[in-house]
């Protein structure tokens, strides 16, 4: 994959929280890529980072956050240098956000219409009337019956769904290149889940956009995600195409995660779990970040942090297993040996 | 909106109607009988007597509060014991400068309060934001008549910018209206101040900013309109503290307003003055407060009346 085919490349990014003097790393060391047209998906349990990812890339920390060090390009062009100014010409234009909160997410003194028109009003510096209708036909093009209705409508007076569907409006209404959607499905029925996705996909392929796809659901990053990366405690773990993670995912803790969805062609007595929790991000271990609760950990996960290391397929994991230097059991199958490597 | 509007208004009769009940209540079970009070301490039986028949004080109770009622109604609050003048004609005279000072100090309260709440607000833990809320703190803790003597003897006293008493140069309007609006100011302050901060952090200011909208923008269209919903109830509640704070401030300053006129018929045990002027004033509050709510309305759509 060349360079220039990428639209969002970030890479080593460490965002802070300054609290009392003591410096939390929310993010750390974090590279990835997202290339034209596809959608990478970023997976991990809360707390790991993936949330303070996407509002870096959108420049919206507030205090006491900070990014600290690395770089954030767009199309070449370096996100961390540009003014505040320039930032707010990018955001809602070439790049938007989506968040996992609808019922939240819309102020709730300003019509609908008015609020899809705000965005045509700032970015295309349209009349009230000409961003309105642009706002109606957003409204019809994510769904919405009747938008020239719901135009004058306040947000509590629409479900849910509804108000998803509003975001994304909000959200498309430029036609940015990079849609960033942190969970935005999480909020949602099951049903409407299902229909926020396939919207979502639809509109990626009519507009040609790029989506960066913040879940932790591993059901949505199948069923929408070319590319997926794992995040553990602030670093990622493991970055593959959707196909290879499905079928072999290498790193332990991506395994971890995957055996403890629900299965449905086996008859379970109780979920898989795994063990502990996300480390604290003052108390990191000085080794792997999952090693405390790793079933495979052993001298060298306790010692030494594994770099982010690049396989012949081209994916990426960062796990001693699959370096020379490991110095557990030899031949470790990850995913048939996981849940009984523990209880050796 | 308009049948909001109308219900509301409809919602305000019981209200009135209970205030008349009380005020005409307190007058009548006040140790003291007006009668006698009328007619002076050497007065006969009989022309007390007379006097009561006059004034229907013999009436049962029940009657003379329909024609308290009936009179108020028709704009007739009864006739002042102390002046014999027609109590309505005094109470109103008198309002205008009231409501006056009342206004001006609003004004200042809203104004002061409003910038220094959004302030302190935007840079909040900064310097500044605890340098505004400590003299809000000041402004509130100083009672107003002992700010209205302050600021007397400084600027009318000492520096002689100002005139020390009186009511209607816009000289003499100035150190009044600070005085009593000072309050006003602290209090609108703090509570903008605390609803800013708690609608800043919303996920509504986030799509906001995620929209590209301006940071100024977002503070005053975005965050403004729904941070001043409590701030609205707390600047008609400070309404009524205004008019009742007005009887000191105007004491002190010897403003001839409907504050001192209450404290003197008080005084003179004149229950026709004191009735009418409380009515008067009870009624304003109840037009403040109404006023309030369908402001109230129109900042926030979810607000439904049933």
């Amino acid at each position: 994959m060349s360079q220039n085919e990428n639209v969002l490349e970030i890479s080593d990014l460490r965002t802070s929280f300054f609290i009392e003097g003591d410096e939390i790393k929310a993010v750390d060391g974090v590279t990835i890529n997202v290339p034209k047209g596809k959608t990478v998906g970023v997976v991990g349990e809360s707390g790991s980072g993936k949330s303070i990812t996407s509002l870096s890339i959108m420049r919206l920390i507030q205090h006491p956050g900070e990014i600290v060090e690395g770089s954030i390009s767009m199309n070449g062009e370096d996100l961390l240098s540009k003014s505040e100014r320039q930032m707010q010409q990018l955001r809602g234009n070439q790049i938007s956000m989506i968040f996992q909160e609808p019922m939240t997410s819309l102020n709730p003194v300003y019509t609908v219409g008015e609020q899809i028109s705000e965005v045509y009003r700032i970015h295309q510096g349209l009349s009230k009337k000409e961003a309105l209708t642009k706002s109606v036909e957003m409204l019809e093009l994510v769904g919405i019956p009747s938008p020239k209705e719901r135009i004058k409508q306040y947000p509590h007076e629409l479900s849910g769904g509804m108000r998803q569907r509003v975001m994304i409006a909000i959200a498309l209404a430029c036609n940015p290149e990079l849609l960033i959607a942190d969970e935005p499905t999480t909020a949602l029925d099951v049903t409407i889940q299902a229909q926020i996705l396939e919207l979502i996909k639809k509109l990626q392929s009519q507009l040609g956009m790029s989506v960066f796809l913040i879940t932790h659901d591993l059901g949505v990053v199948a069923e929408t995600c070319d590319y997926v990366a794992v995040m553990y405690a602030g670093k990622i773990v493991e970055y593959a195409d959707v196909h290879s993670l499905f079928r072999s995912p290498k790193h332990p803790y991506t395994v971890g995660l995957m055996q403890s969805l629900p299965r449905h062609d086996i008859d379970q007595e109780e979920l898989n779990v795994i063990e502990g929790n996300v480390p604290k991000p003052g108390n990191m271990p000085d080794g792997c970040r999952f090693a405390p609760r790793c079933p495979f950990a052993s001298d060298i996960c306790e010692k030494r942090l594994p770099d982010l290391d690049e396989l012949e397929n081209g994916n990426k994991v960062r796990c001693w297993i699959y370096s020379d230097e490991w110095d557990g059991k030899a031949e470790v199958n990850v995913v048939d040996d996981y849940k009984t490597a523990g209880n050796q | 909106m308009f049948v909001f509007t109308i219900r509301r208004i409809l919602q305000t009769i019981p209200v009135l109607l209970g205030v008349t009940i009380l005020v005409f209540l307190m007058m009548h079970l006040v140790p003291g009988d007006a009668a006698q009070i009328i007619a002076g301490e050497a007065a006969s039986q009989q022309t007390i007597e007379q006097i009561r028949e006059r004034l229907g004080l013999n009436d049962p109770l029940p009657m003379q509060y329909f024609n308290f009622l009936l009179n108020a109604l028709q704009g007739d609050l009864g006739t002042s014991i102390q002046s014999g003048q027609e109590v309505t004609e005094e109470v109103f005279s008198r309002f205008w400068v009231t409501l006056e000072l009342a206004f001006y100090s609003m004004i200042l309260s809203v104004f002061i309060g409003l910038i220094a709440g959004i302030i302190s607000a935007v840079r909040h833990y900064t310097l500044t934001d605890a340098l505004t809320m400590i003299i809000a703190l000041f402004g509130l803790s100083m009672p107003n008549f002992w700010l209205g003597l302050m600021l007397m003897q400084w600027f009318a006293i000492e520096l002689k910018i100002f005139p020390v008493s009186g009511w209607g140069s816009p000289e003499q309007i100035v150190l009044p209206v600070i005085a009593l609006g000072t309050a006003g100011a602290a209090i609108i302050a703090r509570m903008t101040r605390s609803s800013m901060l708690e609608v800043i952090s919303q996920d509504y200011i986030r799509t906001a900013r995620a929209k590209g909208v301006k940071e100024r923008y977002v503070i005053y269209k975005h965050a403004l309109k729904n941070a001043l919903i409590p701030v609205v109830t707390v600047i008609g509640l400070e309404f009524g503290t205004l008019l009742t704070g007005a009887v000191l401030t105007e004491t002190v300053f010897s403003i001839n307003g409907l504050g001192r006129y209450i404290v003197e018929s008080i005084q003179a045990r004149d229950f026709p003055a004191v009735q009418g002027s409380v009515l008067v004033v009870a009624v304003i509050f109840i037009i403040v407060n109404l006023l309030v709510d369908i402001s109230y309305r129109f900042l926030n759509k979810r607000i439904d009346l049933n």
